[in-house]
């Protein structure tokens, strides 16, 4: 089971953005693998294991520091890493995102039975990479996956996904582009042999121009939408807190939501 | 000269810290109040590797340097104190003499369980009568036949009532002193070798701290660690080398007293705004940071030194004394911070204040670390 798994270098969720002359100050920045594509990269790593053979590709979009990523993904487990490293392909859009992937996944005449993705970004929250590249590829996809099973024979899967009060099974022919959701796996960390092992393994760094891809496609020359403005969002105002026995506090709380935020 | 961490280290810091956020930190209190031993974090801790972290790779362990163990320590220590105290006792304590001082049979046999923590592992040195004073062991081993005859007693031994793998010192020669002690491993269950009680303890409440008794205990001839009568320099080397990991554990305590501090200041108010505006909780914080990054500095120079292969006995027992006490300091200033709050036990850094509190006494006390910077400086 060959899996290729696209991951993003994105800022920590957990560190403050901020923003100047509408640009995000990346000096203070800490990064990390995209959330929801750890769920990808486990899924791949679960289905190498449970078919017994197969190799993991992680495939990535990146400037430099973008190599931590991939050192976090090879010590997770996954077997080589092939790393979009170039100017050229820096500051795109989703669509031209998409396009260095599908160009790079075509060129290289990498092998797969299936691409897994994570359904959104968590910097630009745009949640289009993995069907633009499904599209490009021209393969199926199914998108915001928190369960896959896949047949013996490697020819069909079989997807959950959550909907609006209920959930969807849905079946797809292999290869196919999944996009995983939250809930899909448990990521496991990553072990200290891991970690070592992870030095060895390859990594190929591409450039555009290595890969015979036009530079005027990709990146910033081939992005079809252009962001005109960055701005935080209003600080949010400081919490209460309602004095008073458990009771009392509750009651005032009732009556606050009623009379002031009128919400209930 | 570069201060950066190299791309495995910061690997590791950053697996270690998801780690011990999502798993040993949200238990931390628990067991601090329970007393209990969190069983379940040591199994988790060995599937991934972390007992084995400084043993090369055929003995199941990882063959990471002293900074990136530092770490390690620094960031499960920055979660939960016993959690830290336990790896310890494993990694630097029973299972490095045995890489460091065992035969092959002895590192297949003891010391590659004991990394892949298959194995529960401890350190008997302390004795009722030989506490700072390490060498005036009592415990006796006579040789008879195929067998040592152990009798003598153990305390304050962390991990002691649960190890399987004990080393520990007895006293071969009597009549040599400090060249009359050896080194040798016991296993759990071999009759005559039996736990006392576990200590009621202060701090590390999650940790096991227990009394050891000999009674005509036998083991095996092969059951020596190295030579006999070189019990005494090997357990110092142990200890020049744990005390780099004493001096993490307080580095990663004091660093969780300060965070917990600096987002309480944030969001305390009193006379109307939050207290990290008044210039007096201001200075606390420059202090404590000050001081944190003095001591992760040594902490990390004498791992480093440790790991170019040159002496660090003065700097290990420096970055130990300086850590340790900074983390004393730290804890003191956060609860001072926290105001009432901090002496709740509602607030994790009153567990932090008593966790710490070990690390100026257990491995040599403050006192014996700048005996041992003196007789370093003066040549003694
Ligand atoms: C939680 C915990 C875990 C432990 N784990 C282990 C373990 O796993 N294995 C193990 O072998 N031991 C362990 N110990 C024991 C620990 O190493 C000893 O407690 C420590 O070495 C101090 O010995 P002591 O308690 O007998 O104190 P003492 O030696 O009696 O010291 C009392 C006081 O006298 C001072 N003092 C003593 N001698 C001198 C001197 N020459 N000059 C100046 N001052 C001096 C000391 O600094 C101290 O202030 C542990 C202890 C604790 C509390």
């Amino acid at each position: 089971m060959n899996s290729i798994v696209c991951i993003k270098q994105v800022p920590d969720t957990e560190i403050r953005i901020e923003i100047e002359d509408g640009r995000v100050v990346e000096e203070r920045l800490q990064y990390v693998i995209n959330p929801y594509d750890e769920y990808a990269l486990e899924e791949a790593l679960r289905l190498r294991e449970k078919f017994g053979e197969g190799r993991v590709t992680v495939l990535t979009l990146g400037p430099e520091r973008a190599r931590e990523a991939i050192m976090q993904a090879l010590a997770v487990g996954a077997d080589e890493a092939i790393h979009l490293a170039d100017e050229a392909f820096q500051g795109g859009d989703a669509y031209a995102t998409a396009k260095a992937l599908a160009e790079a996944i075509v060129r290289l005449d990498l092998e797969y039975d299936i691409i897994l993705c994570g359904k959104q970004g968590v910097d630009h929250d745009n949640a289009q990479v993995g069907i633009a590249l499904a599209e490009m590829l021209n393969l199926p996809h199914v998108s915001v996956v928190t369960g896959l099973e896949v047949a013996a024979d490697k020819s069909k899967a079989t997807a959950r996904r959550e909907v609006e009060e209920g959930k969807e099974v849905v079946e797809t022919p292999l290869p196919a582009v999944i996009t995983a959701q939250k809930g899909l796996n448990e990521p496991r960390y990553p072990t200290f042999t891991g970690i070592r092992a992870a030095r060895k393994k390859p990594i190929h760094r591409k450039t555009a121009a290595e890969l015979g891809i036009d530079p005027k496609v990709v990146g910033a020359a081939g992005a079809k939408l252009e962001i005109v403005s960055l701005s935080s969002p209003p600080e949010r105002s400081a919490g209460r807190i309602i004095p008073g026995s458990p009771v009392e506090a509750c009651r005032e709380l009732v009556r606050l939501l009623r009379e002031e935020a009128k919400v209930v | 000269m570069h201060f950066e961490l190299n791309e495995e280290q910061k690997l590791i810091r950053k697996m270690v810290r998801d780690f011990a956020e999502n798993e040993v930190k949200p238990i931390a209190q628990e067991v601090d109040r329970e007393h209990r031993f969190p069983v379940e974090t040591f199994r988790k801790m060995a599937k991934l590797g972390f007992f084995g972290l400084p043993f090369p790779e055929e003995y199941g362990g990882m063959g990471a340097d002293s900074v990136s163990y530092a770490i390690a320590l620094e960031e499960i220590s920055r979660a939960c104190g016993s959690t830290a105290i336990t790896f310890i006792a494993q990694t630097s304590l029973a299972a490095s003499p045995i890489y460091r001082f065992g035969n092959e049979e002895q590192k297949r046999k003891y010391l590659v369980p004991l990394a892949r923590g298959e194995k529960i592992g401890s350190f008997g040195l302390t004795e009722p009568e030989a506490g700072s004073d390490a060498g005036a062991t009592r415990t006796t081993a006579v040789l008879d036949g195929d067998e040592w005859v152990i009798n003598g007693q153990k305390i304050f031994i962390t991990n002691g009532s649960i190890a399987d793998i004990v080393v520990f010192t007895a006293k071969t020669d009597p009549a040599r002193g400090t060249h009359g002690i050896s080194s040798f491993i016991v296993e759990k269950g071999t009759p005559g070798f039996r736990p006392g009680r576990d200590e009621d303890k202060m701090g590390l409440r999650g940790s096991i701290t227990s009394e050891l008794f000999f009674e005509d205990c036998r083991i095996p001839k092969e059951n020596l660690l190295g030579s006999e009568g070189e019990g005494f320099k090997q357990f110092l080397i142990t200890l020049d080398a744990g005390r780099i990991g004493i001096g993490a554990m307080a580095l990663g305590l004091a660093q969780a007293a300060f965070e917990a501090a600096l987002k309480y200041s944030k969001e305390r108010e009193q006379f109307g705004q939050p207290i990290c505006n008044f210039q007096a909780v201001q200075w606390m914080l420059a202090d404590m940071a000050t001081e944190i990054d003095a001591a992760r500095l040594m902490v990390y120079r004498a791992a480093w030194l440790k790991d170019q292969g040159v002496h660090f006995t003065k700097e290990a027992a420096m970055a130990k004394l300086y850590a340790s006490e900074v983390a004393e300091r730290v804890c003191f200033k956060a609860i001072q911070i926290h105001g009432g709050y901090g002496y709740t036990r509602e607030y994790e850094v009153e567990r932090i204040y008593r966790d710490q509190r070990l690390c100026t006494i257990g491995e040599g006390t403050s006192e014996i670390q700048r005996l041992v910077i003196a007789r370093v400086l003066l040549g003694l």
